[in-house]
């Protein structure tokens, strides 16, 4: 069969960076998806992009469809045959709409019936016929911002410059916002020129000689080791920030490193405040030497050549000047305030108007640290500590380094607080009190930390369900979710077996003090633990736990987290064991029966009838003592397992449900009470087993 | 190149591309933006093609003229286009060749910035355009004014002339920078500048402010009933450079800023609305001129 190129390009004005790599992606894998449904073959796919064209090219593309050749059944051969050995208008019928005769009709049996059948043979239509209908996956790519502009309806990333569709060296023809396709692709801005495209495989190379790097990847290794000879030439450490890489690499379409220097008294700021002025305001490299120390150089990608290179770096060690001057005197104003200062002006900024001001929120990040201090059995020393730590923890807020590199709270917060003479984990908290930052980080390093941590997103949960600010499907503008997953992840780091619930309750009683909102205390402990049973089945699952085993574990209480992911973990290591479906099934049935329990009263030893009554009681009693024993969870299933053989014992000689009203109140009871110490382990009656 | 020259340079580009040479309006405001000239103008479907520079008052900003990049008072070159040609940003690119940046001896990019001014309830999206690293214009075709979708789009482009003055003169310091041949930035604006540093930060007369605020409130409001955009949009220009003096001396909390800002936004939707009615009631006038040109 005879196969031609096909090539796409859509040519833009400059995309947002951000936004390139997974348009591209979009539109390769919806061209691909439209020939699979078009039963066109084709061979490789080559996907371009720049900050000006989206580009997908489709090698050896058939120039037909596949042909089709299928059986379609037809009705029942009682019905298609009249009395008369004549065809019934309905297989007349039929097969005309098959665009056959009655002559190509076969008899085939189904399931004992006869049915009429054809044999159909669809001829694939030519491929250059079809390619028109690409214009509707060039309008329908989804991007994450769209505009309008001009007189047009079409709402689309950025306008759309020109359109190059070729099949072999054909235009396919189609027009979007009165642009129409063509052959003409467009070099690079400043040094390239249009260029004609005969031949879809000539696409990169021609583009390259005019200065466009049309394939992403090459582009980005261009940069890479242009990188690494100025590392060698200059003895530097460059180290890539693959985000900033990236972002770089779709704002040019011609790549050229350079670098430029700044003042060196710019050093003594902190290394946080220079890398954030280079990288989030200028997108540039910062450059370190061997040992890692920030040296007062930086690294810029041109979108051009090497022509005027220093007068580009020169403009650009201006502006970056500049930029850190404002820097200086920010860090200057913020030294010469103490955090007092700051303090008092957090009276002023409201955290969210129902909810009220930071000074607000932090008075209770300190009334809730001190509540977890003592459910942790902190030493007074520490409580001391988180104390500070927590009335300190938003100062830099109102700093001006803060309001204008945003990104940098917490972490000025420490510096400041150190050279304010605070402790050193106090300041340690003020940043770590944000940790995890996000879901690959860690949680705090310091109790401090992690108490203050904990006071303040237990603190924004609470006080944004108590004014209905929930997090619906995609919705969760104050990360409510990822901040459940960080307590989640605190308790469970610092084995804090403290019940979730209690936690809940106090950081309730805390809010609820502040009049914010008006809901019951609790409907809002309601609402918040099946909160955070999503997060934890979230976690447990991330932790590769068998979604059953989840749900056995989270069944009931949550109690503390640490045990938790503990009994997950016994119940995943035990799962494949010898006698796990056993014991399952032993404990399962009790939970079982229990229920049939209505009003289940104290256990009458009188009422015992046989032995196995009685062992079975002493065993509960032996696992209730053993289990009070422990906070071991590897012991405690034991302690569960050992009652396997009791409770088989049981079954196999007592009629739990007895003729004798009070024998079977009192065996019913039996059950009721051991089913509640096997499901303060996990609802085993949930475990899938086979 | 000094500014006098450059502005001449922007004036004759952009009327060479069709654009009115307008001159400054004469209110107070913080952005070429809430001129009329662009803020009306946006709005409706009637082509719209201007050029003026634009003083804008920034009271937060101001340094006492100590500072080497902030102004309480700097300058915009705004250009608007409505609908946004297709080629306008080639027509910028040449703006810059006219101002002797040739772009192969630079470093020229178009960086995603998308713009928002929500006391006027306005939307744009864009870029800035970068020189170099330094940002010298911003570039935005409007979605929104006033509450309202644009159609068709506008396009603006706006220059910071004190900025791409410096970069053009080679100059760190904005106060050195030369206006025309023997006067600087220093000669005309020094005096100004400390002055009106220290009348919003130190002498200015909180209580009087907030009083003006509410009478221009009340004076716009007013002036909508009767059905007089300008004059009540006039008022509402003011209200916002009152607000800013306010702002910029601290006046005004967290909460109360949301307060005003909405304040001055349902004005601004209101005039936006009745702006549109009004020229909708004349059958929109500039696009039949146009339409009767083309017939001709």
């Amino acid at each position: 069969m005879n196969k031609r190129d096909l090539l796409l390009e859509i040519g833009l004005e400059e995309m947002p960076a951000r936004f390139v790599t997974e348009s591209m992606t979009q539109l390769g894998s919806k061209v691909e998806e439209f020939l699979n449904e078009q039963k066109v073959s084709y061979g490789q796919v080559k996907l371009y992009s720049t900050p000006r064209r989206l580009a997908v090219l489709v090698q050896d593309v058939a120039e037909a469809q596949e042909d089709i050749e299928e059986e379609v059944k037809g009705p029942a051969k009682k019905i298609a045959l009249q009395e008369d050995g004549e065809w019934s208008k309905a297989a007349i019928g039929f097969t005309r709409g098959q665009g056959m005769t009655v002559e190509d009709i076969y008899f085939k049996e189904i399931n004992g019936v006869e049915y009429v059948h054809v044999n159909k043979f669809v001829r694939g239509k030519q491929v250059a016929d079809l390619l028109p209908a690409l214009r509707d996956i060039v309008v329908g790519l989804h991007f994450g911002k769209n505009m309008r502009w001009a007189n047009n309806d079409l709402r689309y990333i950025r306008p759309i410059k020109w359109l190059v569709a070729l099949f072999g060296g054909e235009v396919i023809p189609f027009e979007i916002t009165n642009v129409e396709t063509g052959k003409t692709t467009h070099g690079h801005r400043f040094l390239g020129e249009e260029t004609v495209i005969d031949s879809p495989a000539a696409y990169e190379a021609q583009l390259e000689e005019q200065f466009v790097i049309a394939d992403p990847a090459k582009r980005k290794d261009m940069i890479r080791s242009q990188l690494s000879q100025l590392e060698k030439e200059q003895s530097w450490t460059i180290p890539v920030d693959e985000d900033l890489l990236e972002e770089v690499n779709n704002l040019v379409e011609y790549p050229t490193v350079l670098f430029g220097s700044f003042n060196e008294s710019f050093l003594e700021l902190p290394a946080e405040v220079l890398i954030t002025s280079m990288k989030e305001h200028q997108r540039y490299f910062p450059v370190k030497d061997q040992s890692g120390k920030l040296l007062p150089f930086f690294v810029t990608v041109r979108n051009g050549n090497s022509r005027s290179i220093d007068q580009v770096a020169k403009g650009n060690e201006k502006v970056l000047q500049a930029r850190l001057a404002d820097a200086d005197f920010f860090y200057k104003e913020d030294q010469s305030k103490d955090i007092d200062f700051f303090l008092s002006k957090l009276q002023a900024i409201v955290y969210h108007e129902k909810i009220g001001t930071l000074s607000e929120k932090v008075g209770r990040i300190r009334r809730l640290s001190a509540e977890l201090g003592d459910l942790t059995g902190a030493s007074d020393e520490a409580k001391e500590k988180a104390d500070r730590a927590a009335e300190i923890c938003k100062f830099d807020l109102v700093t001006q380094m803060v309001y204008e590199f945003p990104e940098l709270q917490g972490i000025m917060g420490e510096k400041y607080a150190l050279q304010k003479g605070e402790d050193r984990e106090v300041a340690a908290a003020v940043n770590e009190h944000y940790e995890p930052r996000h879901a690959e980080d860690g949680a705090p390093d310091t109790l401090t930390g992690a108490v203050v941590s904990l006071a303040d997103k237990l603190d924004t949960i609470v006080s944004c369900f108590a004014v209905d600010i929930i997090p619906t499907g995609s919705q969760d503008p104050y990360a409510l979710r990822r901040q459940a997953a960080g307590i989640v992840l605190i308790l469970q780091e610092r084995k804090w077996n403290i019940a979730l619930e209690d936690v809940l309750q106090t950081a309730i009683s805390v809010v609820k003090k502040d009049n914010v909102g008006v809901k019951s205390e609790e409907t809002l402990l309601e609402e918040l633990v099946s909160f955070f049973k999503l997060r934890i089945k979230h976690s447990l699952q991330e932790r590769g736990v068998r979604y059953d085993l989840i749900d056995a574990v989270i069944e009931g209480r949550v109690g503390a987290v640490p045990s938790l992911f503990a009994k997950a973990d016994v119940l995943m290591a035990r799962k494949e064991e010898v006698g796990f479906k056993e014991t399952t099934e032993a404990l399962s049935r009790v939970i079982n029966i229990a229920k049939k329990a209505e009003e289940p009263a104290s256990i009458d030893e009188q009422l015992f009838e046989n032995e196995e009554e009685k062992e079975l009681y002493q065993a509960f009693l032996r696992v209730q003592e053993g289990l009070q024993g422990t906070d071991k969870v590897k012991e405690q299933f034991d302690l569960l397992g050992s009652l396997q053989q009791p409770i088989e014992q049981y079954f196999e000689h007592t009629m739990v449900m007895a003729e004798d009203a009070s024998v079977r109140k009192n065996r019913l009871s039996q059950m009721s009470e051991l089913a509640s110490l096997i499901l303060s382990f996990a609802d085993f009656n949930k475990l899938l087993v086979k | 190149m000094n500014i006098q020259e450059m502005i001449l340079t922007l004036q004759k580009h952009w009327s060479n591309h069709g654009c009115i040479l307008m001159q400054a309006y004469d209110v107070e405001k913080g952005a070429g933006t809430m001129s009329p000239y662009t803020f009306l103008r946006a709005i409706g479907p009637e082509p719209w093609n201007v050029a003026y520079v634009e003083p804008s008052r920034r009271p937060a900003d101001g340094r006492y003229g100590e500072n080497p990049n902030r102004l309480y008072q700097h300058h915009q070159f705004q250009v608007i286009m409505k609908p946004s040609p297709d080629n306008i940003q080639e027509m910028y690119l040449d703006s810059l060749k006219a101002l002797g940046i040739d772009p192969l001896e630079h470093d020229i990019r178009f960086v995603e910035d998308n713009w928002e001014n929500p006391s006027l309830g306005c939307a744009g999206l864009g870029w800035e355009v970068w020189l170099d690293g330094m940002e010298i214009t911003q570039f935005t075709y409007f979605q929104q004014v006033g509450g309202m979708e644009c159609k068709p789009v506008s396009v603006e482009i706006t220059y910071g002339i004190e900025r791409l003055a410096s970069y053009i003169q080679e100059k760190e310091n904005v106060f050195d920078l030369e206006w025309t041949e023997g006067f600087t930035v220093r000669d005309i604006f020094y005096q100004p500048e400390f002055e009106h540093s220290k009348y919003t930060f130190e002498t200015s007369d909180v209580d009087m402010l907030f009083h003006l605020f509410s009478t221009y409130e009340k004076e716009a409001k007013r002036q909508m009933e009767e059905g007089l955009v300008h004059p009540a949009y006039d008022y509402v220009l003011k209200c916002s450079h009152t607000f800013n003096l306010l702002d910029a001396k601290g006046a005004i909390s967290v909460t109360e800023r949301t307060a005003y800002l909405g304040r001055m936004r349902s004005m601004a939707r209101q005039i936006a609305k009745t702006f549109y009615e009004e020229r909708e009631k004349l059958g929109f006038p500039m696009l039949k001129e146009k339409g009767e040109a083309e017939h001709e």
